[in-house]
């Protein structure tokens, strides 16, 4: 089965039209000694079986009831209609909309999406995405150095990966990049103002941090800009439906990871980086914007605009190699925008902060488990947890996915999907293991 | 095309002005027609640095970017900020939407009076 | 149409979260927004409707013939959907503990051994999310090799000028001088031109094989020896493998890394730029290499982004595949080629071809002489064929070649439909000799008529505005 059409018939009255008498005629250059004498895969299987295939692989997974770990990829309750607009095949199997006059569909909703990120953080102007949270802070890096500014600093309570991929992005370009320590679960404020020179081009922080700690990012924020530095801030998308926008704490470029808008845990991808900053640095965001123009007929219509900043322009000077993103991930932020409303979104923000509260509350009360950072958190915190291994298996054996095990203990995250009885579930299975 | 012969031209099509000691560039009507519609200018901040023969911003079109290349050697003095705002100007007049002023004048690069700059378009073109 | 922020409504909403069974708690003082963000106030019906009739415009492969040259529109089977959505897929947390995801594993580690029988690697990493950025990732590769060896001299990375504009934009990404070298008149590597390059500079060679022009460069091996030879690494840009897959492999050709787009090669769905997924796979002395999230493998790796890529792509990937199987992934690419050549000796006669010979899975005709003739230019063209409900061909790539429309119709189109794409080719040559006015002003039935995009750029407006 390869979803060719055409019959066997056809096909020899095509080769016959074309002039060759085999397939190996139309490789003819080819060196012949190249040519592959099958391949070691197995033999195709039909529809039925393909799917028996794959539900098997699936079914070796183990899918939790409940799932307390964050870290990154979180597991918010995803509205039906988020599910089946992108499913449409329109959108689904269209390419980047390079044909405006037969993608306004497209063109439309990442628009739409840009906007919306722009509301979400407060900011001027958005791009059509970009591939993921830390990719976007890797690209926000790179939009901020200029020829005597080329140091990136980051706070060392960002995300790992996020960390780890800005490094690889510095390590590409022979950029430094300096981790700035963490004191108590939050950026060392002493310690940036030390590291910051007129050589640091940029200083990023994540808000909420790693370990869930609000950060106090307007001050973070000052110290960057006193310095010359610009100030990229990486956000959880849902907590911008109550905590403050980046622009109004004094951010130049805001990214972030916009999975939990909409998009499956689906072990780690396909994801979204939202990226957007102010109208000075609009000719500095990498990755496609759409813009809006008129047609030949006077009437409203969309295009992919400001071209001139992209690498098959640029080529080897434009400062990102990014030509696709994730319009399918961001047609779905939009949807579930769209769906939530500006109180349904602030709604799943209040209620994951209080759903993490309370499971916070209640495992401390036990005896031994104790809370590692005590500064205000959004909906993750990092506890101390006696027989930690015993109790993380404990739970997953109830089908609750416990906190993720890091150095400091474990990382526990709760979103408005987890109701007060499966909270109340977990705790008395950590309080079994622990009284033991 | 319009080649004003009281200015000189850079092969890479810039025009130079001296007022004074000072240099004005912009880029040649051979150059705005062949780019098309301008639709933004990155010109290099006062107190910049140029090197003759070395790019010192560049000019975009909808489909394509070129370096404006600096005829000379010097220090950035004044930017046209009309054309950050206004581009379609390199468009309508090139010789009077002056791009950077440059004084301190060190290195020139070899340039063209009109009828040669004329003769090297033609060529160019082919 | 109008905006969603148009049909809003203040106070519409749609009921999809339960009441909260906990105590709230405050924001902290100094942390709270001032001001809600402006998203729309809708029901689910408008929700809906709107992004239904947003669907109505927009054309994809699934919907009819995309012959986007350089892109592999080909057709993305519903069957890959249905299993990427599985819950026991989509369900898994990225860092979930071991025994919890052993499924996953099973489809990154069978994905990965079909991928590297069918490209001649050893090892392979579905990390990046799209071509670019595999390609990026695959040239780190060899810049930790050189590094590796201290081997600092090599700054320069060699590509030929008919090259996708991502293979420079990633050379300099990764810090490395580009070499252009120029193509020979028949769009293959200039031999003369790449030994003048090489030497102890070189770090490696960024290639795509068929090239850009849709031609098998028949000095393919001598080129790789060329490059091993000067110390330098070949990189195998692997846009085009879907005319060679399980039929020649990139690792015999010499090539020490490759990046594949799981979104054109292997049907996934390009989601109207978006998400793709990209292996990219290396020969064993650069598997050390290879990139790794520093939370789910530990700290000691590069990695390009965060865990373990677009997972969900891979599973769709590795249905294609298991669908296709040993004979189907030769068919496949033998039917493209098939169909490509097939639909430019249908056309030739019209608009010409700008290399006359066998061509692999794609080809680019030259306009230029019909645009000295008639006026009529490749973008005129490209607008006119909007009106048959056909979406054109990518236009002015490569650069090499003037005028030019490239088109890859993929094997997934019948002969009917290339048949008929022919016709409207021929009818559109004959049009422009007759009326090259209708065609400056083409598209006349489209969603739109051109757009603007001069005054799009010179004054950019890009995003909507609550009005005050």
């Amino acid at each position: 089965m390869s979803y060719v059409p055409s019959t066997a018939e056809q096909r020899q009255e095509m080769l016959k039209t074309v002039g060759v008498q085999d397939y190996r005629g139309l490789y003819r250059d080819v060196p012949q000694q190249m040519l592959l004498d099958g391949l070691d895969i197995p033999e195709g299987m039909s529809e039925l079986a393909v799917t028996r295939a794959m539900t098997a692989m699936a079914a070796k997974n183990t899918l939790f009831q409940t799932i307390l770990r964050g870290a990154g990829a979180y597991d918010h309750y995803i509205p039906a209609v988020v599910k089946t607009v992108p499913a449409k095949e329109e959108f689904l199997t269209a390419y980047t909309p390079y044909q405006a006059e037969m993608s306004q569909g497209v063109l439309q909703s990442i628009f739409e999406y840009q906007t919306m990120i722009c509301e979400l953080t407060g900011m001027e102007v958005g791009n059509a995405s970009v591939y993921d949270g830390a990719t976007a802070a890797a690209e926000a890096a790179a939009m901020c150095r200029d020829r005597k500014r080329r140091v990136t600093l980051i706070s060392g309570a960002a995300h790992p990966d996020v960390i780890n991929t800005v490094r690889t992005y510095c390590y590409g370009t022979g950029d430094e990049l300096k981790v700035v320590p963490a004191k108590d679960g939050k950026t060392d404020a002493d310690a940036l103002g030390s590291m910051l020179d007129e050589g640091v081009a940029s200083f990023i922080v994540q808000q909420p941090n790693f370990f869930g700690q609000l950060e106090d990012v307007e001050a973070l924020g000052k110290l960057a800009h006193d310095a010359g530095a610009m100030y990229v801030m990486s956000c959880n998308p849902i907590s911008l439906g109550i905590l403050k926008t980046p622009r109004e704490c004094g951010a130049d470029v805001a990214v972030g990871e916009g999975q939990p808008l909409g998009m499956p845990i689906g072990f780690g991808g396909p994801y979204l980086g939202f990226m957007a900053t102010t109208e000075k640095y609009m000719r500095k965001l990498p990755g496609r914007i759409v813009g809006e123009t008129v047609d030949s007929k006077g009437e409203r219509a969309y295009v992919l605009s400001l071209q001139a900043r992209e690498q098959h322009i640029r080529r080897e000077k434009a400062s990102s190699n990014i030509c696709s993103n994730e319009a399918l991930c961001a047609l779905t932020a939009s949807v579930y925008l769209a769906a939530m409303g500006p109180d349904g979104l602030a709604e799943a923000a209040r209620q994951s902060m209080a759903k993490a509260h309370y499971l916070c509350k209640q495992l401390t009360a036990l005896p031994g488990v104790e809370l590692v950072y005590t500064g205000e958190f959004f909906h993750e915190f990092v506890t101390k947890l006696p027989k930690q291994d015993e109790v993380l298996a404990a739970l997953e054996k109830a089908g609750i996915l416990g906190g993720l095990p890091v150095k400091e203990g474990v990382l526990w995250c709760a979103t408005e999907k987890a109701d007060k009885a499966a909270l109340d579930k977990a705790v008395e299975i950590v309080k079994e293991v622990l009284a033991k | 095309m319009n080649t004003p012969t009281d200015l000189k031209y850079s092969k890479s099509h810039e025009w130079l002005r001296m007022e004074g000691d000072v240099a004005v560039i912009g880029i040649s009507d051979f150059a705005q027609s062949e780019l098309g519609d301008v639709v933004f200018v990155n010109l290099p901040a006062e107190g910049d640095t140029t090197t003759a023969g070395e790019p010192f911003g560049d000019v975009e079109s909808v489909k394509a970017v070129s370096d404006l290349v600096s005829p000379v050697s010097g220090t950035v003095c004044a930017i046209n900020e009309e054309l950050l705002d206004a581009p379609e100007k390199i468009n309508e007049d090139p010789y009077g939407a002056w791009m950077i002023k440059v004084n301190g004048i060190g290195d020139t690069e070899e340039l063209l009076d009109a009828a040669d700059y004329e003769k090297h378009c033609e060529e160019e073109k082919g | 149409m109008k905006l969603i922020f148009e049909k809003s409504v203040a106070g519409r909403h749609c009921d999809l979260l339960p009441r909260c069974d906990v105590e709230y708690v405050e924001v902290p003082k100094g942390f709270a927004r001032e001001k809600a963000p402006a998203l729309p106030e809708l029901s689910e019906v408008d929700v809906t409707r709107h992004y239904t009739e947003l669907d109505h415009r927009v054309h994809g492969v699934n919907c009819g013939f995309y012959p986007l040259g350089s892109c592999t529109m080909k057709y993305n089977p519903r069957i890959d959907e249905e299993m990427a959505a599985l819950p026991g897929f989509a369900g898994v947390h990225p860092l979930a503990p071991k025994d919890a995801v052993k499924g996953c594993r099973e489809v990154l580690d069978t994905a990965a051994k079909y991928l590297c029988e069918i490209t001649g690697m050893d090892g392979m990493t579905f990390q990046p999310a799209a071509g670019a950025h595999g390609e990026f990732t695959g040239v780190l590769l060899i810049k930790q090799y050189h590094d590796k060896r201290g081997d600092k001299k090599r700054t320069k990375i060699i590509v030929p000028d008919s090259a996708h504009g991502t293979n420079p934009a990633t050379a300099a990404m990764c810090g490395y001088q580009v070499v252009n070298i120029p193509s020979a008149p028949n769009g293959c590597v200039d031999l003369e031109a790449l030994k003048a390059v090489l030497g102890d500079d070189t770090a490696g060679l960024m290639l795509t094989n068929p090239n850009t022009v849709g031609i098998f460069d028949e000095n393919i091996l001598e080129i790789t020896k060329l490059v091993h030879e000067a110390g330098g690494l070949c990189y195998y840009d692997g846009a085009n493998l879907n005319a060679i897959m399980g039929v020649v492999r990139p690792g015999d050709m010499g090539f020490d890394c490759i990046h594949m787009n799981l979104h054109k090669t292997f049907a996934t769905p390009h989601g109207g730029g978006g998400p793709g997924a990209c292996a990219v796979g290396c020969k064993e002395f650069l598997r050390e290499f290879l990139p790794a999230s520093a939370l789910m493998q530990g700290e000691g790796h590069l990695q390009v982004r965060a865990f373990a890529g677009n997972f969900l792509v891979v599973v769709r990937a590795l249905t294609y595949l298991l669908t296709l199987g040993r004979e189907g992934v030769p068919e496949a690419a033998q039917n493209a080629v098939l169909n490509a050549n097939y639909l430019m000796q249908k056309i030739k006669g019209t608009f010409e071809p700008a290399f006359d010979r066998i061509c692999m899975h794609e080809f680019v005709l030259d306009l230029s002489e019909f645009k000295k003739e008639t006026g009529v230019s490749a973008l005129d063209v490209a607008k006119s064929l909007i009106d048959y409900g056909m979406h054109p061909p990518t236009m002015y790539f490569p650069m090499i070649v003037h005028e030019a429309l490239m088109l890859e119709p993929t094997e997934t189109e019948s002969k009917e439909t290339l048949d008929w794409a022919a016709e409207v080719y021929r009818k559109l040559y004959e049009l422009g000799k007759t009326d090259p006015q209708y065609m400056h002003d083409a598209p006349h039935h489209a969603q739109i008529g051109r757009p603007d995009e001069v005054r799009a750029a010179r004054q950019p407006v890009l995003r909507w505005k609550k009005p005050e």
